[in-house]
């Protein structure tokens, strides 16, 4: 089998070529007015998504629907409905909180603020996660706080094919500093919600790490709303499971607010790993970067990005950027990757997207080797030099250090 | 010293028509010290011979020996023959996503010396080695190859010669693409890795105009996959002056004339 790397480009007849082919645009302050995308056919406007907490707006997906096109659904049954987190023989999964004192405050029950404020389900995935969660953990980062250590939420699930239901709300107090870690462990179908409320001049970090056990299944709506001269990141580590698909989103309630969403993923045979950005700029004065890459290994690994941007017309003096880079290590794998940038106004300060996948080849393998290097430390080498480029913007060093083992272990994975 | 003996080598590949016999039986040895030119028409398997020493996959060998100081070179994978002091400077060096040049070259220094560099006289050695080479300072950061021009890359090629200090060095057409300015930047390099005297060098090329800035003591005309004439640096001068024609037979006579009337004039 052939390695089929698509993005949208390559779809209307872009050759792809060895190596990396890196096609993108940056359009500076141009006279643009219209929906900007790579389709074949043309969309509807993201803006027009519908998002609703109600779960008969959503049905089950087909599978053919733009939100669903590339993903399994098949294989997500058990977490598109609508059913309560299994407790039986023990609940499917939990979770451990560590903050320090005070920042865990009483649970949100549905429609209680701030739970609702930046989070309206978007997705069939979302709203029955939504419904079933009666209680969603509600963590305050007080105003001005500058915790030591990263807060962390580790959700672990104990029962592989159990479903599980999660809506966690995280505030950033503001001007406070802080990076959180929600970290996956173990196995359950898992549906979970994160919705992030950053204040005015807060700094948050936000870190979701899915290091699941193979028969994992994920799905995840993360929300922000990034308050004024605030500075958001979200950081989507995926490496384990079968089927994880996260989708991380923002909105400003402010000006001068920036939002960073970056991604790391590792698909190894039979995995897929599905990863959607939408940035809404909403508010002038903004600043948002997208950057996905991903590597992928092995028969029938599939990956997808999917980086929305949407520039509103009084969006003015935006500056936005995103990019999806892809790694295909073996025949038989497949990266999707789609950026999708609608720019509603032409006085911005830049909108760019770009998207590449490389392929590492025998030709690849065959020069570093021919240089004295073993075929192990050479596809090391690659894929390390590739991914480290996220890992180092995480900047917590124990989780950078285990991050980069996972993925060492990913790779001695496939030498056997 | 050192000695690189290729004895009767016959080489083929798979190719959509069939099995395809590339190398008819060569033989050439190449001792430390010594500039070996194999000189001849495109397709004649020149590229193949410094492909099969490297040990790239693609080309089979079929009968016959490559030994390295008496060790089996065949024997060896490409990166094993790599450490035992072989090193191919490509005719098509390729990108390599995801790695910078100042990575690579040292991953590669230390797998090939068994030992990493010591930092501070690595990180000038490069640097003094780019100077000479004409290389940007700011290519250590880039990817390996990625972006670079034809000339660039083959400097990038001379320059890891010059830094691992190979036993042999295959040049495969590595003056082919590139202007007078960068030929003479690279040959530069070539004759400043010889002038150390522990290199051998076998300069694969289809044009005679790297041999006034490279000269070897050894010239070797290649047609159809053997060896069919061999002599010192005259041989190269009476190439320039009447091309391969008088090697070729038959219809393709007419072809290759053709083909170097173009290139010459």
């Amino acid at each position: 089998m052939t390695a089929e790397i698509t993005t949208e480009k390559a779809r209307i007849g872009a050759p792809s070529i060895a190596g990396f082919t890196e096609e993108g645009e940056g359009l500076v302050a141009a006279k643009v007015d219209h929906t900007h995308n790579h389709g074949v056919t043309v969309m509807s406007s993201r803006a027009e998504r519908l998002t609703s907490f109600n779960v008969a707006d959503f049905p089950l997906p087909t599978g053919r629907e733009e939100e669903w096109r590339f993903s399994p659904v098949r294989g997500l049954a058990n977490l598109l409905s609508d059913t309560a987190t299994d407790l039986d023989p023990v609940p499917a999964a939990g979770y451990t909180v560590e903050a320090p004192e005070g920042y865990v405050r009483a649970p949100l029950a549905p429609g209680a603020a701030p739970r609702g404020t930046a989070l309206v389900p978007a997705d069939r995935a979302a709203v029955v996660a939504s419904a079933n969660t009666d209680e969603a953990l509600h963590v305050v980062i007080p105003a001005e706080a500058e915790p030591a250590e990263p807060l962390r939420i580790l959700v672990h699930g104990a029962a592989a094919g159990h479903r599980s239901n999660a809506h966690f709300v995280l505030e950033a107090g503001a001007n406070s500093r802080s990076v959180v870690i929600l970290e996956h462990t173990g196995a359950a179908d898992h549906n979970g919600n994160l919705e992030v409320i950053v204040g005015e001049g807060a700094k948050l970090t936000v870190i979701s790490v899915q290091l699941w056990e193979d028969d994992a299944k994920h799905l995840a709506q993360h929300d922000a709303q990034v308050g004024k001269d605030a500075v958001y990141k979200h950081i989507a580590v995926s490496l384990g499971g079968s089927i994880v698909r996260l989708n991380s989103n923002v909105r400003f309630s402010g000006e001068g607010a920036e939002a960073e969403l970056l991604g790391l993923y590792f698909a190894d045979a039979g995995q897929h790993l599905e990863h959607r950005s939408f940035v809404d700029h909403n508010m002038a004065n903004c600043k948002s970067n997208v950057l996905y890459k991903g590597a992928l290994q092995g028969k029938d690994a599939h990956t997808v990005w999917v980086g929305d941007v949407l520039i509103q017309k009084q969006a003015l003096g935006t500056d936005s950027y995103e990019k999806n880079q892809n790694l295909v290590l073996t025949d038989g794998c497949r990266a999707d990757s789609v950026p999708n940038l609608e720019i509603e106004t032409g006085l911005i300060e830049g909108a760019g997207h770009a998207s590449s996948t490389g392929r590492f080849d025998d030709e690849h393998l065959f020069y570093l080797m021919a240089r004295g290097i073993p075929e192990d430390v050479a596809r090391r080498l690659v894929v390390r030099g590739f991914l480290n480029e996220i890992i180092q913007k995480i900047k917590v060093p124990a989780l950078e250090e285990r991050l980069t083992d996972a993925v060492e272990r990913e790779l001695a994975a496939s030498e056997n | 010293m050192s000695t690189l003996e290729i004895k009767d080598l016959h080489v083929s590949i798979e190719t959509e028509q069939g099995t395809k016999e590339i190398l008819k039986g060569v033989s050439l040895t190449i001792r430390t010290g010594e500039t070996h030119a194999i000189m001849g028409p495109n397709g004649s398997g020149k590229s193949t011979l410094a492909s099969t020493i490297a040990g790239h996959p693609r080309y089979n060998v079929t009968s016959g020996t490559i030994t390295l100081d008496g060790e089996d070179v065949l024997a060896m994978s490409v990166d094993e023959r790599a450490r035992a002091g072989l090193f191919l400077a490509m005719q098509y060096p390729v990108e390599v996503p995801g790695v910078s040049m100042t990575n690579f070259l040292r991953t590669a220094k230390t797998a090939i010396d068994g030992e990493a560099p010591k930092l501070r006289t690595w990180t000038k050695d490069v640097k003094a080695a780019m100077e000479k080479l004409r290389i940007d300072a700011d290519f250590t950061q880039r990817n390996v190859n990625e972006g670079f021009s034809g000339g660039e890359k083959k400097r990038v090629e001379i320059l890891q010669l010059e830094l691992f200090k190979p036993k042999f060095a295959v040049l495969d057409e590595t003056d082919s693409g590139l202007d007078v300015d960068a030929l003479k930047v690279v040959s530069e390099g070539v004759n400043r890795a010889h002038a150390e005297g522990n290199m051998g060098t076998l300069l694969i090329t289809h044009y005679t105009r790297i041999l006034r800035y490279i000269k070897p003591e050894f010239v070797h005309v290649f047609v159809d996959g053997q060896v069919v004439e061999e002599g010192g640096p005259e041989l190269a001068d009476r190439l320039e002056e009447e091309g391969y024609d008088r090697y070729a037979k038959g219809a393709g006579a007419a072809t290759i004339a053709a083909a170097d009337a173009a290139v010459q004039g």
